[in-house]
């Protein structure tokens, strides 16, 4: 199976470093990754979204409306917080965290909610469906389409719905309707797999929220865009406070939303490292993990060609991760392709590494990090003490952990 | 000329419908599967679908869902499913059997190697349902040099332009998708799949056969005044899970038989009547 990567990979390197990037291509192709790779019961409603996401994405009205909601809705810019006690005691590098754990909702993910429901808002469509695996994207669908008024239902593995109590409940009080999937793994992909055949069925009035960067173009380059938020500000921020750019931008990669948010606006910086950290679970050797682009190969899910975890016959394997966001054997196309092309580095960390650096920046900083991010904090505190103190690592704090007590008083042997 | 296209040039001759059955190869057993093969065509199939399981079946409803996971309970792989059809060809040369899957176990055996097992094994075509004429021409290649059909799917929302691109790649025959949904959906407008098989059959001189929607004789009947072939999938499926549930896994080949006879008998009547269009 090792052909097959290497076929995918070949010629790839020196596209990518050519400067301007303008990846995906018109068939929403990141070098060979990417792509439509659906049924012909989906290709109406992906080209029809296609063209509405490019039309609206150069209207100045639209986009007027969008940057009213990010600054008065969601409470952006979010800030770049200097961990100077976290810097001191890992005795290394400076660490910068963007806070996306300030926004509304708690996470990245209502970047990306509040675009797709304005856009489909502006298409007419009245029925919101979102796939949700910790329940972040599931509560930022339910939380815009309270306020746009638009019907939501949310499909949620049966397992993640059990682990999530809290969100199941947030997304209920919002209005949505959370519908538990038992087929499959009941996890986050049959999630994503039972959103698929809701919106096929009902596409006459149903616009479909995909939270991540992955599925059939042109989601994984639309929700790109409306992430990229994260990386235009934290830039402009970094250089206003540091009078330069971070030597290292790294985030935890599921799906890879924030990451990718973070990322987009630094492609063109060749001196800034990017690195993306997926879920190592028990460790990579376990083979009980959530790291595609670590351990996996490429082929194709869910509407894409990308890394993913699969077994001898071809099959999607049953992943594991102490965080439910990092839970997907899959990983957005653009992802397989900066890995491809080494502009991205992607290593993975363990739930007990996670763990750790979760009690950490707890602890010293005061903030308490959501278990995805915890992954990227895990890896940023392994690379800290290696760069010189006047280097910098920019970390997207992409959520913040208050969904997470349970399983961490779990972990200490307390029931909530 | 390919089984396939020998198939309906006969049915064509004799003025009479297809009647395509698909089932999921292994569910609930590699075994019932083989005998069922046999028996559907005793029963007045011409053309056999046969499901290959797939983790993740983006296309398919619950009742086809339902019965992937039972086949992959059993570990059932796509070279079983190849196995399963050279089986079925040691005494059967004639029905043509066509595979219905996802791309990724394909190219996890390679798409060479798979086109060339496929042929080995006896299958005359492939309907990949993620893969639209625009991906994978590769594996298109691949198919086609073993001299295999390949099927396409065909949508109530697929424009000229799109019926167009299919009509360039696709051959045997095209499998129209009567209703906005998964497989396993329930409503099914003659009038409308009527039209839309015009607009089909004005760009792609391939016969249209018709699936998704179909559950008894009636809707059969009615689907065989207008398509060339009548497909029935999730209907078979579901009585075949509710005979795996309760034990009676050997009654299977005998109680879809008699279903698909009765599917049968209502097409001839229909074909006989003379309203075949």
């Amino acid at each position: 199976m090792a052909t097959r990567a290497d076929d995918l990979a070949q010629g790839v390197p020196s596209a990518l470093t050519a400067a301007p990037y303008q990846w995906p291509d018109a068939r929403g192709h990141f070098g060979p990754y990417g792509g439509m790779f659906v049924p012909e019961t989906l290709m109406h409603p992906l080209t029809e979204l296609r063209q509405a996401y490019e039309r609206y994405l150069a209207d100045a009205d639209f986009l007027r409306e969008l940057d009213a909601d990010l600054r008065d809705y969601v409470g952006r810019p979010s800030p770049v917080y200097h961990a100077e006690r976290w810097s001191r005691e890992l005795s290394g590098a400076q660490l910068f965290l963007k806070r996306e754990d300030l926004n509304h909702t708690g996470a990245h993910k209502v970047n990306n909610t509040i675009g797709q429901a304005l856009l489909a808002r502006r298409m007419g469509k009245t029925r919101i469906i979102a796939e949700t695996g910790a329940g972040q994207h599931g509560v930022a669908s339910a939380t815009v389409a309270a306020r746009l008024g638009l019907e939501c239902v949310v499909y949620m593995g049966e397992v993640d719905v059990a682990r999530q109590e809290a969100n199941v409940y947030r997304m209920r009080l919002l209005g949505a309707e959370v519908v538990a999937v038992k087929s499959g793994t009941r996890t986050l992909k049959d999630a994503l797999n039972e959103a698929m055949r809701d919106w096929v069925t009902n596409v006459d009035n149903t616009f479909y929220i995909i939270g991540t960067v992955a599925g059939p173009h042109p989601y994984p380059a639309m929700v790109r865009d409306f992430q990229s938020v994260i990386g235009r500000e934290a830039r402009a921020q970094m250089i206003e406070q540091t009078g330069r750019l971070p030597d290292v931008v790294m985030a935890c990669v599921g799906g890879g939303s924030n990451a990718i948010g973070l990322f987009h606006p630094f492609i063109e910086d060749q001196e800034v490292a990017m690195i993306g950290v997926e879920a190592a679970g028990d460790g990579l050797a376990t083979g009980r993990h959530a790291a595609p682009l670590c351990a996996g190969e490429p082929g194709v899910l869910h509407g894409n060609r990308t890394y993913l975890m699969e077994d001898a016959n071809g099959q999607i394997r049953d992943t594991h991760s102490i965080s439910a966001g990092l839970d997907y054997p899959g990983v957005g196309p653009e992802h397989a392709w900066l890995k491809d092309s080494g502009r991205a580095q992607y290593v993975a960390v363990t739930d007990d590494e996670a763990l750790a650096a979760f009690h950490g920046l707890t602890r010293t900083e005061g903030i308490i990090p959501a278990l995805e991010t915890s992954h990227a904090l895990a890896q940023a505190a392994k690379l800290a003490p290696t760069l010189r103190k006047d280097q910098s690592i920019l970390i997207n704090l992409s959520g913040r952990g208050d969904k997470d007590m349970q399983t961490v008083a779990r972990m200490d042997g307390l029931e909530l | 000329m390919s089984r396939i296209q020998t198939r309906f040039e006969y049915l064509h001759a004799q003025g009479r419908t297809a009647l395509i059955p698909f089932i999921t190869a292994g569910d609930p057993s590699p075994a019932v599967t083989l005998e069922l093969m046999h028996r559907m065509v005793a029963a007045g199939a011409d053309l056999i679908e046969l499901g290959v399981p797939f983790s993740d079946p983006i296309a398919d409803g619950p009742v086809i869902q339902r019965a992937t996971e039972r086949a992959l309970a059993q570990g059932v792989s796509l070279r079983d499913v190849l196995g399963i059809v050279r089986r079925f060809r040691e005494t059967d040369s004639e029905t043509p059997v066509v595979l219905m899957g996802y791309l990724n176990p394909i190219e996890v055996m390679g798409n060479a190697a798979f086109a060339e097992a496929a042929r080995e094994a006896g299958l005359d075509g492939a309907l990949i349902v993620d893969v639209p004429p625009e991906e994978s021409h590769e594996l298109v290649d691949a198919i086609k040099a073993q001299g295999l059909d390949l099927v396409y799917l065909l949508a109530p929302t697929s424009d000229a332009a799109r019926i167009e691109a299919i009509a360039e790649v696709a051959s045997g025959f095209v499998y129209y998708v009567s209703v906005k949904g998964v497989t396993g959906a329930n409503t099914l407008d003659i009038d409308e799949v009527s039209a839309k098989l015009d607009a089909i059959r004005a760009r792609i001189a391939l016969p249209v056969g018709v699936g998704f929607g179909i559950r008894d004789a009636a809707t059969a009947a009615q689907v065989a005044r207008v398509a060339d072939a009548v497909i029935v999938g999730s209907a078979l499926v579901g009585r075949i899970e509710t005979l795996a549930e309760q034990g009676q896994a050997t009654r299977i080949p005998t109680v879809i038989g008699d279903f698909l006879g009765e599917l049968r008998a209502a097409i001839d009547a229909t074909d006989n009547g003379g309203q075949h269009g």
